[in-house]
């Protein structure tokens, strides 16, 4: 049974899974935060009221943190085993014709990571009563955090990286799912490409419309 | 053309257990009309005849299709001409007096025996577990009992004439055996004779390939660019696909 949960094809295929739903989360979450681009606090507020609240949220939120967390052990795993695959580096590095993005998926993820630890930190922690700060006022807290040059330097940086990892990522579930052929894979390159770029650039223009226009 | 020389820097392994290490050597008099495999003959020869040691490599047929010679030139397995093999490398492909850095695959699947010959029995070993369709021998079968399209006759084709010399596993950042095994599991998933034994054959030959330590598919796409045969990434979405429907 191990064999087949662990095999190489079996752990990218739960990556792949993973990181679809994780794809459709999303847009869900950049739904809710353009309205931070209203004045009036009230929608933001009562839209993260309801994702903190609504009973099938909440078994959505359990199965979201667990996909994430699957994500990231196979993510490190898949790894840590590819990196010992070699043990001997070559001298002069691979200069085979391949994406950029495909080969940093572990840097990309990983910053990902980080800034989603820091997001929990923000937001989430207060929801839990980890940390202080009103659950029921996340539009003051994130309008105050945009306030802040660094915290908004940060913010774009992981997100143009989160644009990279998307990028490859949506592209690479295809064909680790097996669905590869000559007339979609084109189809879905290019739909990845505008995902990953929309959807970041949608996150990213919050804080820079807050600055420029508020 | 005249002539030309090249500054070369070799990796040198006495055997399997000993460290290695590079060495340069100086080489000219080379024809620019000769192959890759025969310039390093060239070598060997001004070696053996200084009472060195020549440099050990692989080679059998010389003509592309046995896949025995394999060296990473350069950074990039079997050097810089798509869809060559080393020993159809012409050295006019290279710049007088260029410097060229030749290693051997690095894979732990793949361990130097030694200088740039590399044990590639590992994929031996994938074959054995699955890489086949079991026959009743006896008196050929008439031609066109089994009646195959040509499209589909020509994409096994274009699968079978992988040729297991390993540059999809040196070329991969996570030294992925993948393509070759998708194109092992491709030419008969595509053919009527090979669906009588394919879920045995992709689940054993998955477990056998990760039982020799290669590392796990990125979807970076670097085998297939460096295919001396020109493999697609196609096959390993039809090993994904093929390996799905056997559990």
């Amino acid at each position: 049974m191990n064999k087949i949960l662990f095999s190489a094809v079996s752990k990218k295929f739960v990556m792949a899974l993973a990181g679809l739903f994780l794809l459709l989360f999303l847009p869900v979450h950049l739904g809710i935060n353009l309205m931070l681009l209203k004045d009036d606090p009230q929608p933001f507020n009562s839209a993260a009221h309801f994702m903190a609240t609504f009973p099938l949220v909440k078994v959505v939120e359990v199965l979201l943190f667990l996909t994430i967390l699957i994500h990231v052990v196979y993510g490190i795993t898949l790894q840590i085993q590819n990196w010992l695959s070699r043990p001997v580096r070559y001298e002069v590095s691979n200069r085979a014709e391949t994406s950029a993005f495909s080969r940093f998926m572990i840097w990309t993820g990983g910053s990902v990571l980080i800034f989603l630890i820091i997001h929990f930190f923000n937001f989430y922690f207060i929801k839990l009563g980890l940390v202080e700060g009103d659950p029921e006022n996340f539009y003051a807290i994130a309008w105050q955090l945009f306030t802040i040059p660094g915290y908004v330097i940060l913010y774009w940086v992981c997100f143009i990286l989160l644009g990279f990892h998307l990028f490859h990522a949506l592209q690479s579930a295809f064909q680790t799912l097996g669905l590869n052929n000559d007339f979609w894979t084109p189809v879905i390159k290019g739909l990845s490409l505008i995902y990953a770029i929309v959807v970041p650039l949608g996150f990213a223009v919050i804080p820079l419309v807050i600055w420029l226009i508020k | 053309m005249p002539d030309m020389k090249f500054k070369l820097k070799i990796w040198r392994q006495k055997n399997e257990k000993t460290k290695g290490s590079f060495v340069s050597y100086d080489l000219d008099n080379v024809s620019p009309d000769m192959s890759f495999l025969e310039m390093l003959d060239a070598l060997n020869k001004r070696l053996v005849e200084s009472g060195k040691e020549p440099v050990a490599f692989d080679h059998d047929c010389r003509e592309g299709i046995c896949g025995s010679c394999g060296m990473y030139i350069n950074g990039l397995p079997h050097g810089p001409v798509p869809g060559l093999t080393t020993c159809h490398l012409a050295m006019r492909y290279f710049n007088d007096g260029d410097s060229i850095t030749i290693e051997p695959w690095r894979a732990k699947a793949f361990p130097v025996i030694k200088d740039l010959i590399v044990d590639r029995s590992a994929f031996d070993r994938i074959q054995v577990a699955g890489g086949f369709i079991s026959v009743t021998a006896g008196a050929a079968s008439e031609a066109n009992a089994i009646l195959i399209t040509k499209t589909k006759s020509d994409e096994a084709f274009d699968s079978a004439i992988c040729i297991g010399c390993g540059a999809c596993v040196a070329s991969c950042k996570n030294a992925s055996a993948m393509l070759f095994v998708s194109a092992k599991i491709s030419q008969f998933a595509l053919l009527p004779q090979g669906h009588v034994e394919a879920k045995a054959r992709v689940r054993a030959m998955v477990q056998e390939m990760d039982r020799q330590g290669f590392g796990n598919c990125s979807n970076t796409g670097a085998c297939e660019a460096r295919c001396p045969k020109q493999i697609k990434l196609t096959n390993i979405a039809r090993l994904n696909r093929e390996y799905y429907k056997a559990y």
